[in-house]
């Protein structure tokens, strides 16, 4: 039980724990503090992983501004407690041991996947060991070269959500 | 020191992606919903961050900064459709904005 | 005692975040006297004099009332969530000094050691990440006291966190270029060196307006004056901490002071050149600055000691001339000599940084918030940029022509 696995678990754990919540929970804010408690604990597994810049870009904009954007939504427009209603028949008898199921062989097909199928990989971190962290120069290099066209449109993407946000928000005066 | 296995990971991705599905499904608040949709996305990014590691390639990593960008985007525009929809219809409840006209 | 010997790193990392926690609560409650004394005197007035000799037991008397007051809490609110917001703001402003570095490697009883908590090698994305995260504890402080005023209180200032965020992140983008790093400690090491040998080669200089964006920028994201609308004005009505009373109230005063703290250590780490000496290195008997500053002040304070106070206050300042002049004689010991350069410039730098916040908050009138934000996003935002753009263009053509 080395290190890393504990860590594994522990923050394995804490995101599905911090998903189960968001469906459990019965006020808008309370899935949304859920939400950012699974994305911190993804950006530690990525931390494990190695990819720094990955985590810290993840807490940066993922939890540190769309989950704000949210969170300034619900309380913005007072969210109050859901309604509760039943759940039909059919969903309680036959979907969830169908997803119980689901569950079940999928896991069981994703733990059969190793990598000496694919071989080590040849691409820009080629060379690297196991455990070594990507590096942050590498991965710029890549945005800016390879995947330029990509980075500038995204860039506009951007610009139009902005538009149709600001479009929409407005209201009629 | 040996890492984790990837298929780990792998697993604890569907989980994640199948617990979004199920409150995506399930939820009434169009806000859970959408959250619902960030889960499913953030399920997909530890999926990518996994293989990047396991091929040692950085693609991985490009895919989920633009992934993130782009559920950025989505959530911006998103969010504001929503505050559009509960100034007209004066709920979140999304049962009840099921017709066209009021 | 093999304990000690076989884990090395753990047991000093442990040290070392004892240290840190140590100084940084003793340095938090006595920033407000620092604060209290310093608008005093630019008020010609005297500030906390009572309490103990020169006002130095003001903060003890502030937290024991802290302690004792009634904690209420609303009674319709969320009580998950009110009990939440002060823990996480104040835990995520301390967690960030933990990634700043105070002096170089040095040696510490054989065992050679950075004088940082957590080294990491992308330690300003980090700290950027912990700051973007800071903003939960004001929103979600402003929604769970269920008041009106408070929600709205505790949205704008979340907002003005938000949006001073940009301008704060960008204006430092300038020296990462220069530098190419992430790491603080290389950041710090590439601004050795000296202009002409006598004027340090510290990142002010060619990034003066990056800096000036910076603790611009760096002004609002901590809610301080003259950006302090939504705590300053409703002060009457209170703005997002107005439901919170004793303990969690100064949590989030002692959360404002430690985002204080780590804005003006940022601040010496890319711009000031953090712990390293405005002198250059030949002038060898600087060595002896800290002992002899510290010495120096431990005189004074028993010459006041033994002219002036009398009674209570006069124990007092004893105790703590014995305590600056241990201190300074600790400085003077040679294995020490070394430990101590590079944390007292460091010190100096973030204390005369912490005294221009102070400055600019008993000097300023506040700000609108309409003129807040706009100030924000047209003013500081493409000045931020505007010098970026400079930057990586002066950056391009030195690699172009060698």
């Amino acid at each position: 039980m080395t290190l890393p696995f504990i860590l594994f678990f522990v923050f394995a754990a804490l995101a599905v724990l911090g998903a189960l919540l968001l469906i459990a929970a019965r006020e808008p804010i309370h899935s949304a503090l859920s939400l950012v408690l699974v994305m911190i604990s993804l950006a530690v597994l990525y931390l494990l992983l190695g990819a720094e810049f990955t985590a810290a870009v993840q807490i940066i904009v993922y939890a540190g501004a769309i989950m704000v954007l949210f969170v300034f939504v619900i309380m913005l427009l007072n969210a109050g407690v859901e309604e509760r209603t039943n759940w039909s028949k059919l969903a309680k008898y036959a979907g969830l041991p169908l997803a119980l199921f689901l569950l079940l062989e999928l896991g069981h097909a994703m733990s059969q996947w190793s990598p000496r199928a694919y071989g080590t990989g040849t691409g820009m971190a080629g060379g690297l060991t196991g455990n070594a962290a990507f590096s942050t120069v590498d991965l710029s290099k890549q945005l800016f070269q390879k995947y330029l066209f990509p980075f500038e449109a995204t860039s506009i993407l951007i610009l139009i959500a902005i538009l149709g946000a600001l479009v929409l928000a407005k209201r009629d005066e | 020191m040996n890492g984790v296995p990837i298929s780990y990971y792998l697993v604890l991705s569907a989980i994640l992606f199948g617990l979004g599905v199920v409150a995506f499904v399930f939820k009434r608040n169009i806000i859970t919903i959408f959250m619902a949709i960030e889960l499913m996305l953030n399920a997909v990014n530890l999926a990518f961050v996994a293989f990047a590691r396991a091929h040692n390639q950085l693609d991985g990593l490009v895919f989920v900064f633009f992934v993130i960008v782009v559920a950025a985007a989505e959530a911006v525009v998103g969010l504001a459709i929503v505050i559009t929809i509960v100034h007209n219809r004066k709920t979140l409840n999304v049962e009840r904005v099921n017709l066209l006209k009021l | 005692m093999e304990f000690v010997t076989n884990h090395p790193v753990l047991v000093v990392s442990l040290v070392k975040i004892v240290v840190l926690m140590v100084v940084l609560m003793t340095v938090l409650a006595y920033l407000s006297w620092f604060e209290r004394k310093i608008i005093a005197h630019i008020q010609s007035r005297w500030g906390p004099y009572y309490v103990g000799a020169h006002g130095l037991l003001q903060p003890l008397a502030d937290g024991v009332k802290f302690l004792f007051k009634e904690d209420l809490t609303p009674p319709a609110s969320d009580k998950f969530i009110f009990v939440l917001a002060p823990f996480l703001a104040l835990t995520l402003s301390m967690t960030t000094l933990a990634l700043i570095p105070f002096g170089p490697t040095v040696s510490i009883f054989g065992h050679p050691t950075q004088l940082v908590v957590a080294n990491v090698d992308i330690g300003l994305l980090f700290l950027f990440a912990i700051t973007s995260i800071g903003v939960y504890g004001v929103a979600l402080a402003g929604w769970s006291s269920n008041s009106k005023y408070s929600l709205l209180g505790g949205l704008r200032s979340s907002a003005q966190m938000i949006s001073y965020e940009v301008s704060l992140t960008l204006s430092v983008v300038g020296v990462l270029l220069v530098a190419n790093t992430l790491n603080f400690n290389h950041l710090v090491e590439g601004q050795g060196g000296y202009y002409w040998h006598l004027i340090p080669r510290w990142n002010i200089g060619p990034q003066i307006i990056g800096f000036l964006c910076y603790f611009t920028a760096a002004i609002a994201e901590t809610n301080r004056a003259p950006f302090d609308l939504p705590e300053g004005e409703q002060e009457l009505v209170g703005g997002f901490h107005t439901e919170y009373s004793s303990f969690k109230f100064a949590m989030f005063f002692m959360a404002e002071y430690a985002n204080m703290v780590t804005v003006s250590c940022l601040a010496t780490i890319l711009f000031l050149g953090g712990w390293l000496s405005p002198f250059p290195d030949r002038w060898t008997l600087l060595q002896y600055l800290p002992a002899a500053s510290l010495i120096g002040l431990g005189l004074y304070l028993a010459y006041d000691t033994a002219m002036h106070m009398r009674g209570i206050a006069r124990i007092q300042l004893a105790v703590v001339t014995l305590l600056a002049l241990g201190l300074g004689a600790l400085c003077l010991v040679p294995a020490a000599m070394p430990v101590a350069q590079g944390p007292f410039w460091f010190i100096v730098k973030v204390v005369l940084l912490l005294f221009f916040y102070v400055w600019t908050r008993s000097t300023l009138p506040r700000m609108r918030y309409d003129q807040l934000m706009n100030f924000g996003w047209k003013v500081l935002l493409p000045v931020s940029l505007a010098n970026l753009v400079v930057t990586s263009f002066l950056v391009l053509l030195k690699e172009m022509h060698g």
